[in-house]
């Protein structure tokens, strides 16, 4: 055999290139089609949210929390909300448990719908971007109806939500489902039955199961790799602890779990049916009753300046587990400490993975495959401004930092 | 007729010509745009847009990169545009006879619009751009593979006419004369359809439309071969692209429909040069409806190894058996 001549070159792509909906930087170096290596260099879309929420209240920061991400406002807001409930031990009533999680299976048919558009985009199909979108007017029009805002809903208060389902919203609700229960199955016909779509997913872009778990993997993307990880099933919150969720593997369709992006594909359409399910399941359970347990602001505001502790909010994003951490100290007007992890957060290292034997075509539709938030995702660049260079944490430096914290903590 | 009419004859249809396919390249564009749209439920641009798009982008300012090889950078776009109108010289438009009669066949037309994906080659190389330079490997790759079916359709009718007259077989004005579907049995109209068939396969490729728009890939590879062309020079490729589309359609429409509506109707004279040039273009413009509006709504991109591998093996294979059709029925 001849000598291996390396004729590699590097592609950049981002931080803006149109493959991108928001600014991440990948390198790729590849030769000829073929990529042979990756890097990804995400800080360059950082707002410091978490300072800014440590300087307001915890009411001001309900309506930051859900400026976090543009798609999947309510899921930061849930999570935050929840974070604080917990630590304030602030009591919820049934109804709106039930009408946090109707929002929420709203949120992500349109998130899911979005995303199915924008991987159509991505391998050139604009046919099935204008049809999904038009797909998802649908949910977008009820959720201005239900909560009165098209993004951001604004629906989320400690102790309940803002917005009652009335009849009439009621009966949008129940049209949205016949809606949905009616273009199913030309949705799954036209997006995982058309040739030209398969001949491009179908085996590239694959995660395996092992490497999922080691990533640490989230969401649909954990599950396209039959990683069986679902919040609203593990650990049921809000509305979902009456309702039956079972996490959908891609098996479930196709009869087998490859883990490549066609499954990413199944899994994502698949749980906009079962988010159809369970919002009739919710509807049909919902009980009458309060919708907040404290609607006085005033005094919500007395509570949290009283109470002390630490809270975990938890809740399956479209794209997977949202956390939120919150601390409260009391006599603190503000947030003690706040700290967020998105679910891009931990899908963001499947991509060196699932690069492996692709082609430079395959770039746009692998990155779409995770739905990428970088938004929410991205954390601090450190740059010495003498010297303009940038200094990145890498896998070491974080474990040496943490045993320096540790070991500072116990000499205290 | 006197050499000095001749001449001014020529140059007379010439300029015609090449006004008459950029207008209805553009205009053409601006229909197949307003397809496009209302097939995937938008609304879509104007169908004068083109012509707007062109004027604006020849007021814009024509940035070259500084690592750009600036003389072929500047150069190749006008490349690009004269070889895609010269074709149009070769093309008999109804009745009339081509402008550049007798000067050149269907091989000189191979051969231009090759020149025209070469220019758009070596544009996108003196770029100086990664993105670009994807997109002329795959220009390069994508040209190499859908040549040899191309190049085999036309043989094939040409070998066909050649056993029918003993006038020029590769020239275009005996391929109009000599419409093969009356000439062939049904074994050779099946030959002729696999043929067409493979054809309409070759175009998208040939006119970097979905979804074999590889080069230029905008998800992919930011436009690729144009990512650095701005003002004057993408004006003139847009242009190019929008000739080239009709140029394809209209070499589809004169080697399998010649047909011509004069004699059906039984008009003649000067009315019925009139009424085949115009039934010329609605033909045209009914090939580009189905062989490009329609295919490039209707699928996905393709990868460039699969482009390859399919022009290689089964499209080749398709015009082979074509050929071979052919040849049983006039044995027959």
């Amino acid at each position: 055999m001849a000598e291996h001549i390396n004729v590699s070159y590097n592609v950049p792509v981002g931080p803006i290139h149109p493959a991108l909906k928001e600014p991440v930087n990948l390198t790729f170096e590849v030769e000829g089609e073929r990529i042979v290596d990756v890097k990804v260099k995400p800080g360059w879309n950082h707002r410091g949210i978490e300072f800014m929420g440590m300087e307001r209240n915890p009411i001001q920061v309900i309506h930051l929390a859900e400026r976090i991400c543009g798609i999947c406002s309510f899921v930061h807001a849930i999570s935050f909300v929840q974070a604080v409930e917990e630590a304030a031990g602030i009591p919820v009533p049934e109804r709106a448990l039930y009408i946090r999680a109707i929002v929420g299976e709203m949120e992500r048919i349109h998130s899911h719908l979005l995303w199915a558009g924008v991987a159509a985009h991505e391998l050139g199909f604009d046919t099935l971007l204008h049809y999904s979108w038009q797909l998802r007017e649908k949910v977008m029009d009820v959720l201005e109806i239900v909560t009165g805002n098209r993004v951001n809903y604004g629906m989320m208060v400690f102790g309940g939500v803002r917005r009652d389902i009335t009849p009439e919203r009621e009966k949008a609700l129940f049209d949205m489902i016949n809606y949905y229960r009616r273009n199913s199955d030309r949705l799954k016909e036209l997006f995982l039955e058309d040739p030209t779509v398969k001949l491009r997913t179908r085996g590239y872009g694959i995660l395996t199961y092992d490497e999922a778990l080691k990533l640490c993997a989230v969401g649909p993307t954990a599950r396209a790799s039959g990683l069986a990880i679902d919040v609203r099933h593990d650990e049921p919150y809000a509305g979902y602890k009456y309702l039956n969720v079972e996490p959908i593997l891609p098996d479930a369709y196709t009869g087998e779990v490859i883990g490549d992006l066609y499954d990413r594909f199944v899994v994502r359409l698949l749980e906009v049916d079962q988010s159809v399910d369970i919002i009739e399941e919710a509807l049909e359970k919902i009980p009458e009753g309060e919708i907040t347990s404290e609607p006085k602001l005033p005094k919500l505001m007395v509570t949290l300046k009283k109470a002390e502790g630490d809270g975990f909010g938890r809740h399956e994003a479209p794209r997977g587990e949202v956390v939120h951490f919150v601390r409260l100290k009391a006599g603190k007007d503000n947030l003690d400490s706040w700290k967020v992890r998105a679910s891009t957060y931990g899908n963001l290292m499947t991509w060196p993975p699932m690069f492996k034997d692709t082609q430079i075509a395959d770039i746009p539709i692998v990155v779409a495959s995770i739905d990428p938030c970088i938004g929410c995702m991205d954390r601090v660049t450190v740059v010495n401004r003498r010297t303009k260079t940038e200094n990145v944490l890498v896998y070491d430096d974080l474990h040496r930092l943490s045993v320096e914290k540790t070991r500072r903590l116990q000499r205290k | 007729m006197n050499v000095a009419l001749l001449i001014v004859v020529k140059v007379l249809g010439v300029i015609g010509v090449a006004f008459l396919s950029v207008f209805v390249g553009l205009l053409y564009k601006g229909i197949d745009r307003k397809l496009a749209a209302h097939m995937q439920g938008r609304v879509g641009p104007p169908i004068l847009q083109p012509f707007w798009d062109v004027g604006k982008l020849l007021q814009k300012e024509n940035i070259v990169p500084d690592n750009a090889v600036v003389w072929l950078f500047n150069t190749v776009p006008f490349f690009a545009l004269i070889s895609t109108i010269t074709i149009m010289m070769y093309i008999p438009m109804g009745g009339l006879p081509p402008v550049l009669f007798g000067s050149g066949d269907v091989i000189v037309i191979v051969y231009l619009l090759t020149i025209a994906g070469i220019s758009m080659v070596i544009g996108g190389s003196s770029s100086g751009s990664p993105y670009a330079a994807v997109g002329a490997q795959r220009e390069m790759v994508t040209m190499i593979s859908y040549e040899l079916p191309l190049v085999m359709v036309v043989i094939s009718l040409a070998w066909r006419i050649s056993k029918l007259t003993n006038l020029p077989a590769f020239s275009l004005l005996t391929f109009t004369q000599y419409p093969l579907w009356s000439y062939t049995g049904i074994l050779g109209g099946l030959g002729l359809l696999i043929l067409l068939i493979v054809l309409l396969m070759v175009t998208p490729a040939e006119l970097s439309k979905l979804p074999m728009d590889l080069p230029e890939a905008e998800t992919e590879i930011a436009g690729g071969l144009l990512v650095e062309y701005s003002g004057r020079n993408l004006a003139l490729f847009y242009i190019a692209d929008a000739v080239k589309v009709v140029v394809m359609s209209s070499l589809i429409v004169v080697l399998f429909f010649p047909y011509e509506i004069s004699g059906v109707l039984g008009i003649s004279g000067g009315v019925a040069y009139v009424l085949d040039f115009l039934f010329f273009w609605v033909k045209v413009l009914g090939i580009m409806i189905l062989d490009v509006t329609s295919i490039r709504v209707a699928a996905a991109r393709f990868k460039i190894n699969q482009v390859a591998t399919a022009y290689w093996m089964p499209v080749f294979f398709l015009s082979l058996v074509g050929l071979g059709l052919l040849a049983v029925d006039m044995a027959l």
